[in-house]
């Protein structure tokens, strides 16, 4: 018997063009060797072969080939499915750089969308792309569209909010006020956030404590500040869009584990947000204009590192180099500042930690490793050594510490499906050692953590790692 | 039959969730590692239970299309390709550990676990499972048993098949059969060893009874580096010959050096010809004076340093370095075909001699990485399959290694499988009568050719029982064709 074929109508296939097309060389460093599937959160998920880094891959370079077009809705879906957490990149022996095409692949299907060339995913008929039933809710084999309220907050986050951190600051002090003064309770008991869809986005919302950082060239002395000490480091700080406000403890918690370790810690004025939803979202441009600013802000200090403790932004400010390689004006400047990029960690390792100062912290600690530390700094050793350093603490590996936990930026948004359940996954994960404490180094991770944690109503707490340094010094 | 109705009986077997459909998304299901042969499958399934399997394999049976078991597909010959179309079946969504029974030194396991990750969930019991192929981190035990995998630690613990206690499987009628009851002894007709590299052509594995091994007390390894592949393979040679029994040896050469040296900062010299991996384990006392026994031979060899990865994240570094060399060939080439064959382990030095002179003869440059304890050589010839020359080069030069391999004594494959790219090399090593033999066994558990057709055996050319005995595989394709 034989299988009747359907023709496939007959369309025109849309090319890769224009700047930022993904480089074909990088696709064709890819064997096809497999070895990356493993280390694939969404391949683990699934299990399906074109949600893996080896099938994406062969997506782009069948589109980069004209074998099909940026139309197709597998290629739009695999390309909006996948984390950019990179963990393939940590596995591949042919050293692909994935995220760079992954990233280019994004500005080409923005601009097409831009363009009008193709229709955004949602409009486009079911693509019975499958997940699998027993792991994942519900039954709908489509990727969940992206409903108007998110192309909507794309543009005012993308475009606005996250370009001016004035802006960034005061819409963080309203939603402050929207958790303190009772609206957020009677949004949660109305169930309005359900109706407009809000419900998921809305408990990863962080307890805001309406105190922001706000740098404007502040010099903190190393030391206690109780005697003149002459600094071994001068540093700057990287402030950053959340950081600074969601998580201004984290920022404090960092200067002072800084001062503890001799640092004069500065934070300049004029700084703004990495540009990593930018980057990562196929809006390389808006990446561009935040990336020339933050290497404005930071050239002239002649500081010794610029030290970032957020794993999502250290990366992005780490790949500025790459992100302006096509700029001759700032190009160079980039690479200068990229080498004096320091995520803490690495830092606080290179330098020979403050161990002295170090109190006791009587705490079962297990750690979730941010994609972007992991992954795409390669630092994974630094935060451990940090952690077994505490007295009284105890870290216990969780399995799977390196599989990312679903948040990637705006992917728990735009994909709240597959977020969700890898969340659940790495909850689960981190359950299974009884720690009291989650320590993780990442705005997303603590955020997806926390909220995993509290939709279970489990009493574990998530702490950055260097949280929990600043209470061991305070501890002595 | 229409293929709509094909699918929707499938979406009830195995749910919506189970079905791949899609043109854009089967082209990513076109090829496993060996990406010079290629096919697209109708339809991908996954399915979650051995009902399922079963329910599959009855539905594709009563309309006799090809059914395609898949791992991770990660496989060196192309055996988890659909060549004839048909349906795959992968076992990506079958990857639970079932049962520890330390007791009795084994574990339950369904097809789709990494094979790593085995390992890694025995660790807390103080076991791992042996068999620990390149691919460990990614590729699935159910292909390991279908290929009889093997890997570097095999020189000590033994291939697959010495872990294999028994196998549950799908036949083509979708009824379901345990080859073994899990004990390392079943009495009757070895059905466990008849399955264990059958390469999906017998039936569909749904889980198996594995071996499980004690975690060696302690571990020393060193790289012994040598100007040469000749003195590294005769120090192997020697090393075999005295009796001494190392868990690894295993040799780069040059070109392998130079793809992985930067990568896993492993801070070898540019003068290095060849580096000897080598493994020793077991119970602490005595280690360092096998050890020392192994690097002396090593030494009397011409070996010009001695390394000792002193720490264990230096012996993880030296082991991701080797055990990746295949897959950083796309530092070196946009394309490779990765020979696998063996020879017996003293005719290595010249073997490797031959190897060399065919790189010179096809002007292509060949990598070595192997599992030397093993004589099992992986010769990687480099080119680009976008020039046509090049393709046509590569081909003869593997052609070459093959019939210097046979012509040493050895044989055509150690540890990929047959699948696609070895089967026309069957009839250098097997005679008409030999290969009809096996194409016996293989009708009487697959009468109607259902189960990965077009693989391992020879494509019928000058082979006239074998070409009717796997006809119906042909007559599929010239019916998908019509």
């Amino acid at each position: 018997m034989t299988i009747a074929e359907q023709q496939p109508a007959s369309i025109p296939l849309i090319p890769f063009s224009g700047k930022d097309r993904p480089s074909s060389d990088i696709i064709n460093t890819c064997v096809h060797c497999g070895l990356c599937l493993s280390s694939c959160p969404t391949y683990r998920e699934t299990g399906l072969e074109m949600s893996s880094p080896r099938g994406r891959i062969y997506l782009m370079k069948a589109v980069d080939e004209g074998r099909i077009g940026l139309e197709s809705e597998v290629f739009q879906e695999q390309m909006g499915q996948c984390l950019n957490c990179r963990a393939c990149e940590a596995a591949c022996p042919s050293g692909v750089q994935y995220g760079t095409i992954l990233e280019a692949s994004r500005v080409q299907l923005e601009h097409a969308r831009a363009d009008g060339k193709i229709k955004p995913a949602e409009q486009a008929p079911n693509s019975q792309l499958p997940t699998p039933d027993s792991r994942l809710p519900t039954p709908d084999s489509r990727l969940p569209a992206r409903p108007l309220w998110q192309r909507a907050l794309r543009g005012a986050v993308f475009g606005a909010l996250f370009k001016d951190m004035r802006l960034f600051r005061a819409f963080s002090g309203s939603m402050a006020l929207y958790q303190k003064s009772g609206a957020q309770w009677f949004a949660r008991k109305s169930g309005i956030l359900k109706l407009i869809g809000m419900a998921d986005t809305e408990t990863l919302l962080p307890p805001l404590s309406g105190d922001v950082t706000v740098p404007m060239g502040q010099i903190y002395p190393p030391g206690d500040g109780l005697l003149p000490t002459e600094p071994r480091y001068s540093v700057a700080i990287l402030t950053g869009c959340i950081m600074s406000t969601a998580f201004s403890q984290v920022h404090e918690a960092t200067i002072r584990v800084l001062q503890k370790n001799g640092c004069e810690v500065i934070l300049p004025p004029d700084q703004t947000c990495c540009g990593a939803l930018h980057t990562h979202g196929g809006d390389l441009d808006g990446g561009r204009d935040l990336a020339r600013q933050n290497i404005a802000a930071f050239e002239g200090l002649g500081v010794d590192a610029i030290i970032v403790n957020a794993a999502g932004c250290g990366s992005t400010m780490k790949e500025y180099g790459h992100l302006l390689h096509d700029d001759p004006e700032w190009h160079e400047r980039a690479e200068e500042f990229v080498r004096k990029v320091k995520d803490v960690h690495e830092f606080l390792a290179e330098i020979e930690l403050n161990t002295a100062d170090l109190g006791r912290l009587e705490l079962s600690v297990t750690y979730q490793e941010p994609c972007h530390l992991a992954h795409a700094q390669r630092i994974t050793a630094q935060p451990r050594t940090l952690l077994n350093a505490i007295p009284g603490l105890e870290l216990r590996e969780m399995p799977e510490s390196s599989l990312c936990c679903g948040s990637a930026g705006v992917y728990n948004i735009t994909q709240p499906e597959m977020a969700a359940s890898l969340g659940s996954r790495k909850v689960g994960n981190a359950l299974t050692t009884g720690a009291q404490v989650i320590a993780t180094a990442n705005p997303g991770c603590a955020l997806q953590l926390a909220g995993e944690l509290r939709r279970r109503g489990e009493d574990v707490q998530v702490r950055y790692i260097v949280e929990l340094l600043d209470a061991a010094y305070a501890a002595k | 039959m229409e293929r709509t109705q094909l699918i929707e009986e499938l979406r009830r077997i195995v749910g919506p969730r189970g079905v791949v459909d899609d043109p854009h998304a089967l082209m990513t299901y076109d090829a496993d590692g060996c990406v010079m042969d290629t096919g697209d499958p109708q339809v991908v399934v996954l399915p979650t239970s051995t009902a399922q399997v079963s329910g599959v394999v009855q539905l594709a049976a009563r309309y006799g299309i090809p059914v395609v078991p898949r791992g991770a597909g990660t496989g060196l010959s192309g055996g988890a390709t659909a060549m004839f179309g048909g349906i795959v079946i992968s076992t990506a969504r079958m990857d639970k550990v079932l049962e520890v029974d330390t007791r009795n030194g084994r574990v339950l396991c369904q097809p789709g676990v990494i094979n790593y990750e085995l390992s890694q969930q025995l660790k807390p019991y103080g076991y791992q499972f042996a068999p620990d192929p390149s691919s460990q981190k990614a590729c699935t035990v159910g292909g390991n048993i279908a290929n009889n995998s093997g890997g570097p630690h095999c020189l000590k613990y033994g291939i697959t098949a010495s872990h294999v206690y028994g196998v549950e499987m799908v036949l083509a009628d979708g009824s379901v059969i345990w080859s073994g009851d899990g004990s390392p002894a079943a009495p009757g007709y070895d059905l466990t060893g008849v399955i264990t590299g059958s390469e999906g052509t017998i039936g569909l594995m749904t889980a198996a009874w594995l071996k499980i091994t004690r975690l060696p007390e302690a571990v020393r390894v060193v790289l012994a580096l040598f100007p040469d592949i000749a003195g590294a393979s005769s120090a192997v040679s020697q090393v075999i010959a005295s009796g001494l029994l190392p868990a690894a040896l295993e040799i780069m050469d040059r070109l392998a050096i130079k793809a992985v040296n930067d990568m896993y900062k492993l801070g070898l010299p540019e003068s290095a010809g060849a580096a000897l991996l080598i493994e020793v384990d077991g119970v602490e006392d005595g280690l360092d004076e096998l050890l020392h026994d192994v690097t002396g031979i090593c030494l009397r060899n011409g070996a010009i340093e001695v390394r000792p990865a002193r720490t264990l994240a230096e012996q993880n570094q030296v082991w991701a370095a080797r055990k990746n060399a295949f897959g950083a060939m796309g530092r070196l080439s946009p394309t490779y075909y990765l020979v696998d064959t063996v020879v017996p382990r003293t005719r290595l030095p010249y073997t490797m001699e031959q190897v060399g002179r065919i790189s010179r003869e096809f002007d292509l440059p060949i990598a070595n990485v192997f599992h030397a304890g093993d004589g099992n050589l992986h010769p990687i010839i480099l080119f680009d399959r976008r020039n046509k020359s090049q393709n046509q080069r590569a081909l003869e030069a593997a052609t070459s290694v093959m019939h210097v391999s046979i012509e040493q004594g050895g044989v055509i494959s150690g540890e990929h499988g047959i699948g696609v790219e070895k089967q026309d090399y069957m009839t250098l090593l097997f005679s008409t009568d030999d290969l009809a033999a096996m194409a016996g066994l293989h009708q009487s558990f697959d009468p109607h050719d259902l189960f990965n057709p077009g693989k391992v055996f020879p494509k019928g050319r000058g082979c006239g029982e074998l070409a009717a005995l796997r006809k119906a595989g042909v007559a599929w394709a010239e019916l998908k064709s019509s």
